[in-house]
């Protein structure tokens, strides 16, 4: 396919990826407030700094209050990260790939897209939920009609990358609200309170359910193993990382592990090095380094996979010159 | 036209009332005195309208309505989005859509049919002839210099020789109905001519949104095109070993009508490709992939003649594929449309259709055209000149309703400095007299009425002429408006031609 359609078509899904979870980030928040009571505890600050974009919030924003942070995650365009900026995006680049695409597709996205434009952010500041339900819900459907409707070539592959390594690196970021959000004392650690953060990651990553059923209680460590390590979690680290490596073999037609360009080395790399990884080191290592450890090395993947896919072209400047009306 | 007494009293003056629970009524449609597609100068539905306006009749108020807002939502969600020049990059708008159709008989149609095919096979055979022997001018029939100073007749294409000698596969030619009830050809449009996309997409959304108008009628299906289209590109290609790659070349999405390219791509199931994803390579077209570069064979081009290759045409043109046009040179890719066809597209060639037609086929001339006077001969041009408040100004190298003067409705100012630009360069102008467009119903908030409307049909020319039947019916939404084209607040209509 072409490299310029292929590049798209991955960065089309990253966003979308992208976009579902800030929307699971927010949940996570508001289900702690929810079980936790408002007011003071609250806690806001830290979800600006998992995405990265603390900086950018406080020059524009100062003290992150409830209402900022949401303005900031969710409508703000001038956020490159907020969902409506994920949207314009992947919709930008659906655009130019609607040939690629399933036309279904192209028309969900649309309406996804004119939903969360014309949503008035005031009218969601105190009640969000059913705003993200409606994001999660359009994005599950986006992935339905993927899934149910598009051949698996090589566009489909590279949507899967996409999605599974954004998936990778926000479920990681998920983790790291643990590390951001505070408890009032070091001995609360293990206690209710302690347990109901947990349990609001589990949630925001929609793996409370599948936790119980196979690890049974919540634990710190359990927790941690099953969103970095579980093998059939699909929103876990290491399932996100095995099964990106599956698509980029379909792509390149060689199998796992003996590719020789540079995105197969470096997802390789990556996800071998999860092979020989245990909770335990984890948490020796600590939690937050371990995660900040694993960004970076996802950043190398995605440069090498556009070192090897899409290379680097001259653009090509606007064109009004052409086709009559 | 039946309509219950009711509404009738409610009619209006101004600002019309219906009684909760009434029925769409008709009654107050005007025809102005301008031939109206829907019904006779007494008010009565043509024999082709008729079930349709018994249909628009027994609809409650506001469904119509409701029907129309269903379908512009739709049109948004579909994303059937054009950007509109001199508006900041992603700027869209969905084109107007219209929900009441336009209607065709088979009658009409079959006679359009006929004066398409022998219009665009007399024209084919002009250019083929222009930029080979020149017979036609040696011949005097059409004047050598008008052809030669044309802006779209291109010196590199001389000699040149598409498949099968056809050099215009893809035609969208403007008809209008004239008040006579007569259908004229107003633009034969031989380059990249845009729209084909809504004629499809406007059936789609017609369906969705209206689908009860269509009981009961035969309507002849559009959807085929995209198919039609597919098999006569790879109908012209170069010979392949397996079967033939072709792709669709856009300018890229600041374009007005890259939704149809990328419309067309996707139904055609091929690549929408940009310059920068093609190269010459070896002598021979390819694309860029990410398994490598991929010979190409046919492609679609959506960009003018001198921005396809910087090495032959415009050197600043960053839209095209250098070395190009060698390739093609070489018969080793096939360009639809072949460079040059412009040159056809002239409108002061255009005056003389006519005569190439007669000249070519031996035949008068089916579809007429609107009377042209052609500025470039002086005793025209003064009676342009002395008439100029009756006739309408047109450039000769423009399209898209772009420089137009309406003699009748402009004001004094305008004429004067129209006359000014006629003669510092009469070559480029040429005038026709103001026709009375034809109209059909359309929804203006609450009720219908009257807006001018044409037709462009699209023919595609490979193996054979293929007529889609229908077209694309534009519509100027503004009150007494004749400028169709979507840049000037046009709109479009879904087009029905019926089957006996």
């Amino acid at each position: 396919m072409l490299s310029r359609v292929a590049n798209s078509i991955y960065w089309m899904s990253r966003y979308l990826e992208r976009a579902e979870n800030v929307a699971r980030f927010i949940e996570v928040n508001v289900n702690l407030t929810l079980d936790l009571g408002e007011g003071p505890g609250e806690q806001w600050g830290p979800l600006v700094a998992i995405t990265g974009d603390w900086d950018a919030f406080t020059k524009r924003y100062a003290q992150p209050t409830r209402d900022r942070v949401q303005r900031f995650l969710i409508f703000d365009l001038d956020n490159p990260n907020s969902i409506a900026s994920c949207l314009r995006n992947a919709r930008e680049n659906a655009r130019t790939t609607r040939e690629s695409l399933p036309a279904e597709f192209w028309e969900e996205l649309n309406k996804f897209y004119h939903i969360i434009r014309g949503t008035d952010p005031d009218s969601v500041s105190e009640q969000p939920h059913e705003l993200l339900e409606l994001i999660k819900n359009s994005r599950q459907l986006l992935l339905g009609i993927i899934d149910s409707s598009m051949s698996r070539g090589e566009a489909w592959h590279f949507a899967q990358m996409g999605q599974l390594l954004e998936r990778a690196d926000k479920t990681s970021r998920i983790l790291d609200v643990k590390y951001f959000i505070l408890l009032p004392s070091v001995s609360d650690i293990g206690s209710p309170l302690d347990l109901i953060q947990w349990s609001a990651l589990l949630k925001s990553a929609s793996a409370f359910q599948m936790y119980h059923r196979s690890r049974g209680r919540i634990t710190p460590k359990q927790v941690v193993d099953f969103l970095v390590l579980d093998r059939h979690f699909p929103r876990s680290m290491r399932f996100c990382l095995n099964h990106a490596e599956a698509s980029l073999s379909a792509i390149t037609g060689v199998p796992v592990g003996s590719g020789q360009t540079p995105a197969e080395k470096q997802l390789s790399n990556l996800g071998s090095q999860f092979d020989f990884t245990y909770v335990d080191d984890i948490i020796e290592e600590g939690l937050h380094e371990f995660i900040d450890r694993f960004q970076t090395r996802l950043n190398l993947v995605d440069d090498a996979i556009f070192e090897t896919f899409f290379a680097i072209r001259p653009l090509v400047g606007t064109a009004a010159a052409a086709d009559h009306g | 036209m039946s309509a219950p007494a009711s509404s009738r009293e409610n009619v209006w003056d101004g600002a019309r009332l219906f009684p909760p629970g009434a029925s769409m009524s008709l009654d107050s449609y005007q025809g102005d005195g301008f031939y109206d597609e829907m019904f006779e100068a007494d008010g009565t539905p043509r024999p082709r309208a008729r079930l349709l306006a018994q249909r628009l009749e027994s609809m409650p108020i506001g469904d119509l309505q409701r029907r129309q807002k269903a379908a512009d939502r739709t049109l948004l969600n579909m994303g059937i989005t054009f950007s509109v020049y001199g508006h900041s990059a992603g700027t869209e708008k969905v084109w107007p859509f219209d929900v009441i159709p336009r209607i065709v008989e088979a009658e009409d149609w079959r006679y359009i049919e006929r004066g398409l095919r022998q219009r665009i096979t007399a024209l084919n055979l002009f250019i083929d002839d222009v930029y080979h022997d020149g017979k036609i001018l040696r011949d005097g029939v059409v004047p050598r210099e008008l052809v030669h100073n044309a802006a779209c007749f291109l010196e590199p294409c001389a000699g040149l020789n598409p498949p099968n000698g056809v050099w215009c596969h893809i035609v969208g030619t403007d008809l209008v109905r004239n008040g006579d009830g007569r259908f004229y050809v107003l633009e034969d449009n031989l380059r990249c001519p845009s729209g084909v996309s809504y004629v499809i997409e406007n059936r789609e959304v017609m369906k969705r949104t209206f689908p009860q108008v269509f009981a009961g009628l035969r309507i002849l299906p559009v959807e085929d095109y995209p198919e039609r289209l597919l098999e006569m590109l790879q109908h012209v290609a170069p010979p392949t070993n397996g079967p033939p790659t072709v792709v669709v070349l856009t300018p890229g999405i600041y374009n007005s009508a890259y939704f149809e390219h990328s419309f067309l791509a996707q139904r055609m199931g091929v690549e929408l490709v940009e310059g920068s994803d093609l190269v010459v390579h070896e002598g021979f077209v390819c694309m860029r992939t990410t398994s490598g570069l991929q010979r190409v064979d046919v492609i679609y081009r959506r960009i003018d003649d001198t921005f396809l290759d910087p090495r032959t045409f415009r050197p600043d043109s960053a839209l095209g594929v250098p070395g190009l046009m060698d390739v093609y040179r070489a018969g080793r890719v096939a360009l639809a449309n072949a460079p040059g066809t412009g040159v056809a597209d002239d409108k002061a060639v255009y005056a003389y259709v006519p005569q190439i037609v007669r000249y070519y086929l031996g035949e008068d001339i089916i579809l007429e055209n609107v009377p042209t006077h052609v500025c470039w001969d002086p005793k025209q041009c003064d009676h342009v000149i002395a008439n100029i408040d009756q006739l309408v100004v047109k450039p000769t190298n423009e399209s898209g309703g772009y420089g137009i003067m309406i003699g009748p409705k402009a004001s004094a100012e305008e004429r004067a400095q129209c006359v000014a630009a006629i003669r510092a360069n009469p070559r480029n102008y040429i005038a026709q007299p103001m026709l009375a467009l034809s109209r059909v119903p359309t929804i203006v908030e609450d009720h219908l009425e009257g807006r001018h409307v044409d037709l462009r049909p699209y023919i595609l020319y490979g193996k054979e002429l293929f007529v889609l039947p229908g077209g694309l019916t534009r519509v100027a939404l503004r009150k007494g408006s004749l400028v169709v084209n979507s840049s000037q607040g046009g709109g479009s209509k879904d087009s029905w031609v019926l089957t006996e």
